[in-house]
């Protein structure tokens, strides 16, 4: 105890969140995260509640791009089908919060929706994991289960297709879906517009947060092992098929909070969260941001749909599809891992420069 | 009777429709992904230039066969190209190989509706109808049939028989050895892939006249595609068929019970049932039997 009282506060903070299996743990690291997300928090004072409101969903993509970037980037599971989760998630939601009313429909349907993703996600990886599917195989199901729901509530367009109050609505996808919001009966806080965007961002951060200590956990150090090499791992006596169930459901779970928040940004969902385009595209931020970055994934994919949004013509995905290739082409583990090489080949040379007075045994970077 | 028996060869229809398109939409896939290694997501991409070249060439003057050899053509050349520039860093790569041709695929898709909007007018089904009873079957359709066993027994000859197929193979299984005993392993690597890219760019000519031409074509043929691969089993040649009796069986049964979706969802429920089951293939699982067998004599 007394060890760790000499050690400066912000170390003590950040140790749970500091760890061999994260890109970025230096003072310079934590400094930009803490101003990033100052930035965040600000773009609504800064731009209007308006410009928050329709911001907001680069924030729930980021969450789902962090639920790929977990499983793939940590445990070494490429799953096609974190848009599968996300998209239960909303229906589930939309289901129980058309049918019941008030706030009570609405905090239930939150509930609801995670669950129902998460328990998707348990019985799927179950079926996965202990049935020996491996490697490529898995990402094969997860793309096709994604596309069978994507088949599935494309036909759902007729009248008998309505549970209670909600019509699923075929291609149309589902309509009417209430805010976000938390209470009992008619005394609740509904989070709509800006508060929306901060309620995204708080899930974000916190994502962020919980993760960076999960994967520095013990947990961790065996997801990552489980990732590195399985059998060697399952010889050191860990049950490698429990982590990465327990992962892969973790990361569903994720997965499902997005789907919420997405639904109840723009009140409405449609199967073409399921299609092959939307599939893909947490793998394109967590490729492009670094798969094992969970701040690059998250930057990737802010700066990516920024990008897509900004480029509104024809050739967004031209462009997005070539800065695809070039990035995996020439930084195959995504852009995070090289800043980071940069920013230590910086401090060192800067080091070296002043090397009368030799710096103390700090780490600088991880 | 005569009504039941109609309704038999109606299955038996069905059955070789979805046999031809199964196979043939897995044959480029299956030489690609099961021999070489790379997960091309852009097979999809690979079968929409054939149709395109074909269906321009088509409208531009050229007789329906020629059309077709210039789709396949066309598609070779682009794969050809892809594989110089791109595709060559990516073996051994598996995952990253599904990513960026997952980016070309985006391209591709985007650049043709660029160039050519949301459609172009289809060719004309060739061949008319065969008529049984208060039916009618496509004969041009039944033709594919037989144009993907032909596909397939000419694959199985080129890759067993031919001193190529056994360079081909050397290089696939195992390219250090290949290499030091004389075979040429880059120029194998590139006319494997030229050889996926004219099957892919054959499926989309001999679909071109039976298919709405539209940029998003490819993704239609890419899932069965990827079923197959994945069913049929590490041994492409002889998984290739098998998978597609077996999905094919599923999916005319099926369609001809509850229609074009409920076929759809049984196939892909089939597959992921079979991926469970049998995580080396239909291949995989005769190679254990075989070995079984081999064991007990």
């Amino acid at each position: 105890m007394s060890a760790d009282t000499d050690r400066p506060l912000r170390k003590r903070i950040r140790a749970p969140f500091d760890g061999p299996n994260t890109i970025g743990n230096s003072d310079g690291f934590w400094l930009s995260v803490a101003l990033g997300v100052l930035l965040l928090a600000l773009y609504p004072l800064l731009f209007g509640s308006y410009a928050a409101e329709s911001s907001s969903v680069f924030l729930v993509y980021a969450l789902l791009g962090v639920s790929l970037t977990f499983i793939w980037g940590f445990c070494g599971i490429l799953s096609f089908g974190q848009v599968a989760f996300f998209g239960v998630a909303g229906y589930t939601f939309g289901i129980v919060s058309i049918n019941v009313s008030s706030y009570t429909g609405v905090t239930l349907g939150i509930v609801s929706g995670v669950a129902v993703a998460t328990l998707f996600a348990a019985g799927l990886g179950y079926f996965m994991f202990y049935g020996g599917v491996r490697d490529v195989y898995v990402t094969i199901i997860t793309l096709v289960v994604a596309l069978v729901l994507n088949t599935f509530m494309g036909q759902t367009a007729g009248s008998e297709w309505a549970i209670g109050e909600a019509a699923l609505g075929g291609f149309n996808g589902m309509v009417g879906v209430p805010n976000l919001a938390i209470g009992v009966g008619e005394t609740g806080v509904e989070f709509d517009g800006a508060m929306h965007y901060y309620v995204a961002l708080a899930a974000l951060v916190g994502t962020f947060l919980g993760l960076r200590a999960l994967v520095n956990s013990q947990f961790g150090y065996a997801m990552v092992a489980t990732r590195e090499d399985e059998t060697r791992t399952e010889m050191f006596g860990y049950n490698t098929t429990f982590i990465k169930f327990l992962t892969f459901t973790i990361g569903g779970a994720l997965a499902g909070l997005s789907g919420v928040l997405f639904v109840t940004w723009g009140n409405y969902i449609d199967p073409s969260e399921f299609a092959i385009t939307a599939a893909s595209m947490p793998v394109i931020w967590a490729s492009i941001g670094g798969r094992e970055s969970i701040a690059g994934t998250i930057a990737a994919a802010i700066a990516i749909q920024w990008i897509e949004l900004q480029l509104t013509g024809e050739w967004a995905l031209v462009i997005v599809g070539s800065l695809l290739v070039f990035v995996i082409l020439v930084m195959p583990d995504g852009v995070a891992p090289q800043v980071r090489d940069l920013v230590v080949f910086l401090t060192e040379r800067r080091r070296e420069r002043s090397s009368e007075t030799p710096a103390a045994a700090e780490e600088v970077s991880d | 009777m005569p009504v039941d028996s109609y309704e038999l060869l109606n299955l038996a229809f069905q059955f070789l429709d979805s046999f031809a398109f199964i196979v043939l939409a897995t044959v480029g896939l299956a030489i690609i992904f099961g021999m070489m290694g790379i997960i091309n997501l852009a097979h999809g991409e690979f079968i929409l230039v054939g149709a395109y070249a074909t269906t321009l060439s088509f409208h531009a003057g050229l007789p329906l066969p020629l059309a077709m050899l210039a789709g396949v053509v066309a598609t070779t050349v682009f794969g050809v190209i892809l594989e110089r520039t791109i595709i060559r860093w990516l073996y051994g790569r598996l995952l990253d190989s599904m990513v960026v041709t997952f980016g070309i695929s985006l391209v591709v898709v985007q650049l043709v509706r660029i160039q050519w909007g949301n459609s172009l007018p289809q060719i004309g089904t060739p061949l008319g109808g065969i008529s049984y009873g208060n039916y009618s079957y496509s004969a041009y359709r039944v033709l594919l049939a037989g144009v993907a066993i032909v596909v397939l027994a000419a694959l199985y000859v080129l890759f067993t028989k031919t001193d190529f197929g056994v360079r081909a193979r050397a290089t696939m299984q195992d390219e250090e050895t290949a290499r030091s005993m004389g075979v040429d392993t880059d120029r194998m690597y590139l006319s494997t892939f030229a050889i996926g890219s004219a099957l892919a760019g054959l499926t989309g000519a001999l679909y071109a006249p039976a298919t709405p031409m539209s940029p998003d074509l490819g993704a239609s043929f890419l899932v069965e595609a990827f079923v197959a691969v994945v069913v049929g089993g590490p041994s492409v040649l002889l998984g290739t068929p098998l998978a597609g009796g077996l999905l094919g069986l599923v999916d005319a049964a099926f369609t001809n019970v509850g229609g074009q979706f409920i076929g759809t969802v049984a196939l892909l429920l089939t597959a992921i049932v079979a991926i469970r089951l049998l995580p080396d293939g239909i291949t995989g699982l005769l190679e254990d039997i075989r070995e079984k067998r081999r064991e007990t004599e």
